[in-house]
């Protein structure tokens, strides 16, 4: 077996849901060992619970099951190839097992509200003593300091409030109502970085940091160019839709089958010549397309036209045909398409993994590809508390006897001892 | 050159500063166009490692030709997308198809520890620039390549614009109004991501690296990094063979998403249903405390009667009075930000989100800062470089040529 490319990395995982998990399992995915961080009392709410609502999560062939926290598509996809524990923070005992994990560690992420590690008498200084080494990064909303730094931020709103709803909806429409939101990945994402960095510089200076992300800040960075336009010129951008600043034809077009869509831009008068001779010989005669300016001023009227044509057929031979001219088309996938295409399957993206709970499925696999390390999915997601004894024996040398008096605190446990909506 | 005392210190404080950076002593070579690449290498120099740009003799990066521009002046230096993403570079010009141009750029790779290009995959392999070649020449460089598919595969080389990437990424099929087309995602966001991806990719393999003293070529397609954030949506198929489609309302929460009100637009949200009745509270309507309202299922039933008693009270209150009602009831209310709004931010500000840049053909401009912090060390911000600034700086400088050099392999069109 080829090398991990992060291989000797320890990671503490205490965040949950979406940013934070993805972010430690990203690393995962490259080989750091992450031990994900859970509370009987308090844990990731993408495990869906105990007696779960039925549309509330997704699990395989919609049946809950008998353990319901431990079938949920959402967590199991975001928290593969960690170690999962359950260990109560929030005690002391606990408290203090976690600092022993500390000692061993080389990062913590979590992505509590600002103040909560520190009112669990964890925050950085103290943690700073027990490990010099190690590295705490903190996700939020709005970042760790500033007069609205503990608001609440949730996935919904931190869009709106980092610039993008405001880009975003159909042509003359209003800000789109809701949509998948991108803040929690490109945090994820954000926060990984964040740690590699950290990670690279204590190579030279021997001494760990305290990571401050804000979701919201790192959406913004994303947005630049619309902050520069409004800081220089005063001006915003209005909502487009489907159409482009500059290329025209530019849109989504609708194809012969059921809500089956295929998007074509076009982007100068070569490829306008080259597009006309596919869709419409006479178009390109036409002199109300001649010219970039006047595809502009005609844009609702060509785009009717070209939905006569991509209208005929499905969208994955317009797909073909409009690039074999070199034009930059592309069907609209499905969840079912994206599984089935030929590209994404070439490449090996999706990956076959058996969860002993959950049962085999193929999930994403890795955004990226290393040529001489590639990373993998080894493990699927935890069960709950599926390494209690392979962290605290092994790692932390605690005994059998220990271990069952933990247990007994309710400080360590290997089933949820209350629902979702109570945590 | 002798230097006086406060010369010493100075520049002890600069070398200082710059060991606290994380990436200092990394040395970049930047290939890249457009936004995807560019974004990746902005983050490596703006947490201290030194980036140098390559751009083609006539005319540099395209970007230069793409606006916003400062005061619509369409002008190489004045693109504020460019500005905005090649802070803190150096930049070189060099032909690349010419044999010399060639040459340099080999010398250039063998004290690179990353190389980033964003190119269709047959660009490299055409020049001769593969990474088999360069790795031969440093075993240890980092070769990081952003494209829209990635260098393998049936659609490797297709074309494709920003739309495409959410096409083809799964994204868009589950985007927008189910009686509607698709919507895509305004600005580049697709393209930043690629390059938020390439970053990580390529500081994954500079981990291995240092453990390993090995370098290797990562590949990052834009598609797949889209496929990777749809959260559990793709799954529906393979757990339970249900296509996901967009919707305007969600199924397991109501209230939950964009809202009128008197002078904009309000994000609303109730995750914690023990909540619901200071939502009835804030809005002074008792009727939302109708049993049928209580539970999110029941909310998601009767969401045209929870709008029904809603929509006025909104209608009638400010942006920042509901979000800040909100708030102090302990609901994620947001807003809908303007970009004057974030220059406004009291977080932001408070927070020193922003900086100031100084450019000698668009004066001081507000930028994003660090897109995160760390408690030890700041984020660079220095302005985006001239086209072929540091010709001098990085031939003569650091590979050695003369002057002399330089302007012969300017006449020759090699810079």
């Amino acid at each position: 077996m080829t090398r991990l490319p992060l291989e000797g990395l320890r990671l503490l995982d205490l965040s949950r849901v979406w940013s934070g998990p993805y972010a430690a399992r990203l690393l995962a995915d490259m080989g750091a060992e992450v031990i994900k961080i859970e509370a009987c009392t308090l844990y990731d709410w993408t495990r869906g619970g105990i007696r779960p609502p039925p549309e509330s999560r997704v699990y395989p062939d919609n049946e809950p099951g008998e353990r319901p926290y431990n079938r949920s598509a959402y967590f199991n996809l975001f928290n593969r190839n960690k170690y999962g524990i359950t260990l109560d923070i929030r005690k002391p005992r606990g408290a203090e097992l976690f600092k022993n994990l500390v000692r061993v560690s080389d990062v913590v992420l979590e992505n509590y509200s600002p103040g909560i590690m520190e009112r669990y008498g964890l925050g950085y200084e103290i943690l700073r003593e027990v490990n010099p080494r190690i590295i705490i990064v903190s996700l939020s909303g709005f970042g760790a300091t500033g007069p609205e730094s503990r608001f609440r931020a949730m996935g919904a709103t931190q869009e709106q409030m980092s610039g993008v709803h405001h880009l975003w909806g159909y042509l003359g429409q209003p800000p789109l109502r809701a949509g998948i939101n991108l803040g929690d990945p490109v945090a994820g994402i954000c926060a990984a970085t964040a740690i590699l960095l950290a990670v690279h510089k204590r190579r030279r200076t021997g001494k760990g940091e305290r990571v401050d992300i804000s979701q919201r800040e790192t959406l913004i960075h994303i947005l630049g160019e619309v902050v520069l336009d409004y800081s220089v010129n005063r001006r915003v951008q209005k909502r487009i839709g489907n159409h482009h600043q500059w290329m025209v034809p530019h849109g989504c077009y609708r194809c012969r089958g059921e809500d089956e869509w295929l998007v074509i831009s076009v982007n100068s008068d070569d490829e306008w010549v080259r597009f006309c001779r596919v869709i419409n010989p006479s178009l390109a005669a036409n002199d109300r397309f001649r010219t970039v300016s006047s595809r502009w001023r005609n844009q609702d009227e060509l785009d009717k036209l070209v939905e006569q044509w991509t209208s005929q057929y499905d969208h994955h031979t317009a797909f073909h045909k409009l690039q074999a001219v070199g034009i930059a088309a592309a069907p609209v996938l499905s969840n079912k398409e994206l599984y089935s295409d030929p590209h994404y399957n070439a490449r090996g993206f999706f990956e076959e993994v058996t969860h002993p709970e959950t049962g085999t499925h193929r999930y994403p696999g890795l955004p990226w590809k290393l040529s001489k390390t590639p990373g993998r999915i080894r493990m699927p997601a935890p069960y709950f508390g599926q390494h209690n004894e392979y962290i605290f024996r092994e790692l932390l040398g605690l005994r059998e006897d220990e271990l069952e008096a933990l247990t007994r605190e309710r400080i360590i446990g290997t089933t949820p001892l209350v629902d979702i909506d109570e945590t | 050159m002798e230097t006086t005392r406060g010369e010493s210190i100075a520049s002890n404080r600069h070398m200082l500063e710059g060991l606290r950076m994380p990436l200092f002593g990394i040395n970049v070579i930047d290939l890249t166009h457009y936004v995807a690449g560019p974004y990746c290498t902005k983050l490596a120099a703006g947490w201290g490692a030194e980036v140098v740009k390559i751009e083609k003799p006539s005319g540099g990066d395209p970007t230069r030709r793409i606006g916003p521009f400062y005061h619509d002046e369409i002008h190489l230096e004045k693109s504020l997308l460019f500005l905005y993403l090649n802070a803190n570079k150096k930049s070189v010009t060099l032909n690349l198809k010419t044999k010399t141009g060639k040459q340099i750029f080999k010398e250039m790779i063998k004290g690179a520890d990353i190389l980033v290009e964003n190119f269709n995959p047959r660009v490299m392999p055409g020049l001769g620039l593969d990474y088999e070649t360069l790795e031969h020449i440093n075993p240890k460089l980092i070769m990081t390549s952003i494209s829209n598919y990635g260098v393998s595969g049936p659609y490797r080389d297709l074309k494709g614009w920003d739309i495409c990437m959410y096409a083809l990424g799964g994204m868009m099929y589950i985007t927008g109004s189910p009686h509607l087309e698709p919507l895509q995602r305004p600005a580049f966001l697709a393209q930043y991501i690629g390059g938020l991806y390439g970053f990580l990719a390529a500081l994954t393999a500079l981990y291995c690296r240092e453990e390993t003293n090995i370098g290797q070529f990562v590949d990052v397609a834009i598609i797949e990094g889209i496929a990777s954030m749809l959260e559990s949506t793709a799954l529906y198929w393979p757990y339970k063979e249900e296509v996901f489609r967009r919707f305007e309302r969600r199924w397991d929460m109501y209230p939950y998403g964009v809202y009128p009100c008197k002078n904009g637009f309000v994000g609303i949200m109730v995750f914690q249903n023990r909540l619901w009745p200071k939502v009835a509270e804030i809005m002074e309507s008792p009727e939302l405390l109708d049993p049928r309202f209580s539970t999110p299922q029941g909310r998601v039933k009767y969401a045209d009667e929870v709008d029904t008693l809603m929509m006025p009270w909104l209608l009638e209150h400010t942006r920042e009075e509901i979000y800040k009602k909100g708030q102090a009831a302990g609901l994620p209310f947001g807003y809908v930000c303007t970009p004057e709004d974030l220059l406004n931010s009291a977080q932001l500000l408070a927070r020193d989100y922003f900086v100031d840049i100084k450019h000698p053909l668009t004066g001081k401009t507000r930028y994003p800062g660090a897109p995160y912090k760390l408690s030890d060390a700041e984020w660079h911000a220095q302005r985006a470089p001239l086209l072929g600034e540091h010709n001098e700086e990085v031939y003569c400088g650091h590979l050695g040529y003369s002057k002399q050099d330089l302007v012969r392999l300017r006449d020759t069109g090699v810079i």
